[in-house]
Order: C-alpha cells, then sequence, then structure tokens
C-alpha cells in the first residue's frame, strides 16, 4: 500500500498547489488560535476552507483541520466551535491535541474522525492505546524525537496508525511542551498558536551582519555570507564560559526523504511535511519531491535524489531523531 | 512552480544608472493606477492583510536606484516611488528578480530569508502579512497589464515571454504543471 503524504497549506493558493502536486492529504488550520501556526495572513476563514475541502475531494485529495493548540480556561468555546464548524466543512479528520477537546469531539461529534497531533506528544504504545481506547483515535502523528527502531516497537504493539514528519522545520523540544517562545514574549505555540510571535520578532542588518531580536533579546547573529536560521530560541547563538554556540540546537531542518523505505518497514501509515507557514512555492517542490520518492518505492525503483537543501533553514538538513548517531 | 531556487538575477547596472535620472512621479501615478486594477480583481488580498491594510510598506529592490512605498489603504492602494529611504512600517529588501519572483509565487519567501536573498526589517509582521497575502492572491502581473493594454496586449505578452526566457526573471506566474 502506497504510504500516504500528508501536505501542509498556510492558504488556500497552497491547498490548490499541494492537491496538483500530488499531495494524497493536505492539512490546515482556521485563522484563529486554535491551530499551532496562527501567524498573520496565513489560514482559511470558514468559507474558504469548505471551498478547499471540496476542491480537494473533487481530486481524489483529503483534508484533515489541525485543531491543536490547548484550548484557555473560560474560552473554551472557540475550541468546540472549530470541531463543529469542522465537521460541517465536511473534513475528512480533526488533528487534536488537548484530552477535554478529544473528549468534546469524541461524545459531540462522534462520527467526525480524530487524529492525534504531535502537539500530544504520545511517544509510546501504551499512551497511544490509551488515547484510541478512551477517544476513538485512529491516528497519531508522532514526536520528533523517535528512532525508526522505537517507532516500529510502537507500531508493533498498537492498531493506530501512525503519521511521521519527513521534512521541515524541527522542534527540539517534546511537542506541546516547549514554553521557551514564552519567556521571550509571553506567547507560546501551545496557548497561543505561535512560536517567536512575528510582532514579537525584528532583524536589523548593518554591513552585511544580520541580528534577529526576539522580545528585545538579541538571540543570534549572522555573518554577511551566512544562512539566516528562524528566530526561535531554540535556534538561537547564545555565550557561555566563553564560548559561543548554538546551545539547543543548529538551525537546520529534517529531511527523512532516503529513510521512507525504513519508515515502510517500521509500520508507518503516513509521512508529513512540516510548513503551514511556507509559500505555495515551496509546497509544492517538496510535496511532488516526496510524492516522486513513495511512487517510486511502491513500483521497486531506487529512491531519487532530492533538490530541496535550498529550501531548508540554515541550508542544511539532518535525519533528526529517526537516527540516533550519537548514542 | 519553479523546482528550486537558483541564483537570483540582478537588474542591470547600466539600466539601473539609466533608472537615476528617469522623472518617478509618473511612475509612481502608473504603479498607484496599476495596483488599484489589481485590488478590484483581488479583494481577498486585502482581507488577508487584516490589520495590516492600513499601514504603509517599504519594498526596496536592492539593484533599482529607488525604493516602493506600498500603502494598501483598505483596498485603494497607492504606491509612491521615491529615491530616499521611504516610509513604512515594514521594509522588504531584495534584488527586483526576487520580489517579482515572490509575488508570481516562483520563490519561496523563507527560503530567500535563509539564503539572505531576503531582508525584512522592521514589522515582521505587517512584512508577514504581506507575503502571505500575497501568496495566496495568485497574481500574475504580466497579464493584468496586458489586461488593460486593449490590442497590445498579445504582443506585450510575447515581448513579457522574451524577457523572461532571456533573463530568468519570473515576469509571470509560472505555469503549473499538470495535476498528478
Amino acid at each position: 500500500m502506497v504510504m500516504e503524504i500528508v501536505c501542509p497549506a498556510g492558504t488556500p493558493a497552497a491547498l490548490r498547489a499541494a492537491v496538483k502536486a500530488g499531495a494524497h492529504t493536505v492539512y490546515c488550520g482556521f485563522n484563529d488560535e486554535t491551530n499551532a501556526r496562527n501567524f498573520p495572513g496565513l489560514n482559511f476563514d470558514r468559507q474558504e476552507m469548505r471551498e478547499g475541502i471540496a476542491f480537494a475531494h473533487a481530486h481524489g485529495s483529503k483534508v484533515l483541520i489541525a485543531i491543536n493548540t490547548f484550548p484557555r480556561a473560560g474560552n473554551e468555546a472557540i475550541w468546540h466551535r472549530a470541531v463543529a464548524d469542522a465537521e460541517s466543512c465536511h473534513v475528512d479528520a480533526v488533528i487534536l491535541a488537548d484530552l477535554g477537546l478529544l473528549d468534546y469531539a469524541a461524545r459531540n461529534h462522534p462520527g467526525l474522525r480524530r487524529h492525534l497531533s504531535v502537539q500530544a506528544a504520545a511517544a509510546n504504545a501504551d499512551v497511544i492505546n490509551f488515547y484510541a481506547q478512551t477517544f476513538d483515535v485512529k491516528r497519531v502523528v508522532l514526536p520528533r524525537v523517535l528512532s525508526v527502531q522505537e517507532i516500529a516497537a510502537i507500531n508493533a504493539e498498537t492498531e493506530v496508525e501512525t503519521e511521521v514528519f519527513v521534512f521541515g522545520g524541527l522542534c527540539v523540544m517534546a511537542e506541546g511542551r516547549c514554553s521557551l517562545s514564552s519567556y521571550a514574549t509571553g506567547l507560546s505555540p501551545n496557548m497561543n498558536g505561535v512560536c517567536s510571535p512575528a510582532n514579537h520578532v525584528e532583524y536589523r542588518e548593518d554591513k552585511g551582519v544580520l541580528d534577529a531580536r526576539l522580545g528585545g533579546y538579541t538571540i543570534h547573529r549572522v555573518g554577511q555570507n551566512e544562512p539566516a536560521p528562524y528566530p526561535t530560541l531554540c535556534k538561537g547563538c547564545f555565550g557561555a564560559s566563553n564560548k559561543s554556540g548554538h546551545l539547543f540546537e543548529d538551525p537546520v531542518s529534517l529531511n527523512a526523504e532516503q529513510l521512507i523505505p525504513q519508515l515502510q518497514k517500521a509500520g508507518v501509515t503516513a509521512l508529513k511535511i512540516e510548513g503551514r507557514q511556507r509559500s505555495r512555492s515551496y509546497v509544492a517542490q517538496v510535496v511532488r519531491n516526496f510524492r516522486g520518492a513513495v511512487d517510486a518505492l511502491e513500483a521497486g525503483r531506487p529512491m531519487p535524489e532530492g533538490m530541496l537543501t535550498r529550501l531548508s533553514e540554515g541550508q542544511a538538513m539532518t535525519t533528526g531523531a529517526y537516527k540516533k548517531t550519537w548514542r | 512552480m519553479s523546482q528550486s531556487q537558483a541564483l537570483i538575477p540582478l537588474f542591470p547596472p547600466g539600466l539601473a544608472r539609466v533608472l537615476r535620472v528617469i522623472p518617478l512621479a509618473p511612475l509612481s501615478l502608473s504603479l498607484t493606477a496599476y495596483s488599484q486594477k489589481i485590488a478590484k480583481s483581488h479583494p481577498s488580498l486585502f482581507r488577508r492583510l487584516g490589520e495590516f491594510d492600513h499601514v504603509k510598506f517599504v519594498l526596496d529592490p536592492v539593484d533599482l536606484p529607488f525604493v516602493i512605498c506600498l500603502a494598501p489603504s483598505g483596498g485603494v492602494p497607492r504606491v509612491t516611488v521615491t529615491r530616499g529611504k521611504g516610509d513604512g512600517v515594514a521594509r522588504i529588501s531584495g534584488p527586483l528578480a526576487a520580489l517579482i519572483g515572490l509575488v508570481h509565487g516562483a520563490y519561496d519567501g523563507d527560503a530567500l530569508f535563509f539564503s539572505r536573498d531576503l531582508v525584512v526589517e522592521g514589522d515582521t509582521g505587517a512584512a508577514l502579512a504581506l507575503r502571505n497575502a500575497i501568496d495566496d492572491a495568485e497574481l500574475d502581473l504580466a497579464q493584468e497589464i496586458a489586461a488593460i493594454s486593449g490590442p497590445f496586449s498579445g504582443p506585450l505578452l510575447h515581448l513579457t515571454a522574451f524577457i523572461q526566457r532571456h533573463t530568468q526573471v519570473y515576469l509571470t506566474r509560472p505555469e503549473e504543471a499538470e495535476a498528478w
């Protein structure tokens, strides 16, 4: 069975580009704090979502809606409304992280298929089976901290479909549990849908040297011909003990393209591409690349060499935790 | 869509020197009329700008001797071309070919940022909103000009295609490949 390519879309144009480029499934979010990419100018209003889903279905693709932030006390209705609207838009599944919201969706929208977001950080078979038994979760997006062997071990002990990230930005923390951004800005991906919110980011370039500031703090400085990273604290360059370096992680992108055969053997159902904040150009290029890879695998051809380095943060790529070579 | 992001072509320095002496007022008026025409055919672009639809942006083609100040003005945009630094809450700088390629969806904005071909200064949120709104609008600047050029539209599009072939600048929206 062909592995499913799950592709990001931050705008209706990106959704159409993804579908035309061969995405089996597209994931997106409403234009509010219910999803973890709540950026200016991004995401879908209800009408755009309805039209986007109809377009995808007409072309044989599925759409998932990420409602994967954690409802704030007293404001749960915003998240409840998002789940109800997702169902009325005829979405194929919702991607949820919060236990309370999963419970709400299971009770009030039992016919709406539920996936567990990477934000829930479900990293072993016991917790995944708990989500399946309690909330009838059909698929789990695994956090980017597992090796291929660990993923295989999980799949051996659960009937729940697994979806893993194969390309795009990396988070060093267990997803759903990172509050680094809030220390500098007061806002975090978990509660507000934004890591390093744009209105707290400031760039200054002087004589080719680019400074990035977040919440008033300089978090990295790159020289004239050095690639620029995203302005996140986890990719910041800090000084300590007379040395400076990337304390948490280097600015690189995940690219597990060459591991797709191993991921298939490990029982993975779907391959996820990160980047709802990226352009339709990115979406089209990355989807075509990965669709070509899974089709080659299915046909028994060798995996093609990708051309995605220039699209990667830091213009460098890693296989991340899938190959824990440091062990 | 472009297959990968190759080197960004620069505007010919000789032609840029000529632009140092051209009068800018007619250019401003023409670009304002042109952008208002685009605004009429792409109203969603301004909706997507949200809270930033009344701020001013400075677009700085670093290989040209002027900057372009864009005021969306809630859907009735005004464009001012100036040889000064320009006035706006956010400045987006890069080679003209990169800025035009972004408008046409040929390049990815984050990738241009990683490679330092694009620099954003000032209100990053405003710049992000503009980038996302334009990316979603699926604009084709050559087609928009042709639409108001009457009998000259055909030759104009041929000329645009000729220049694009010889300069590698995305003057039109790249053709999308056939659906998978």
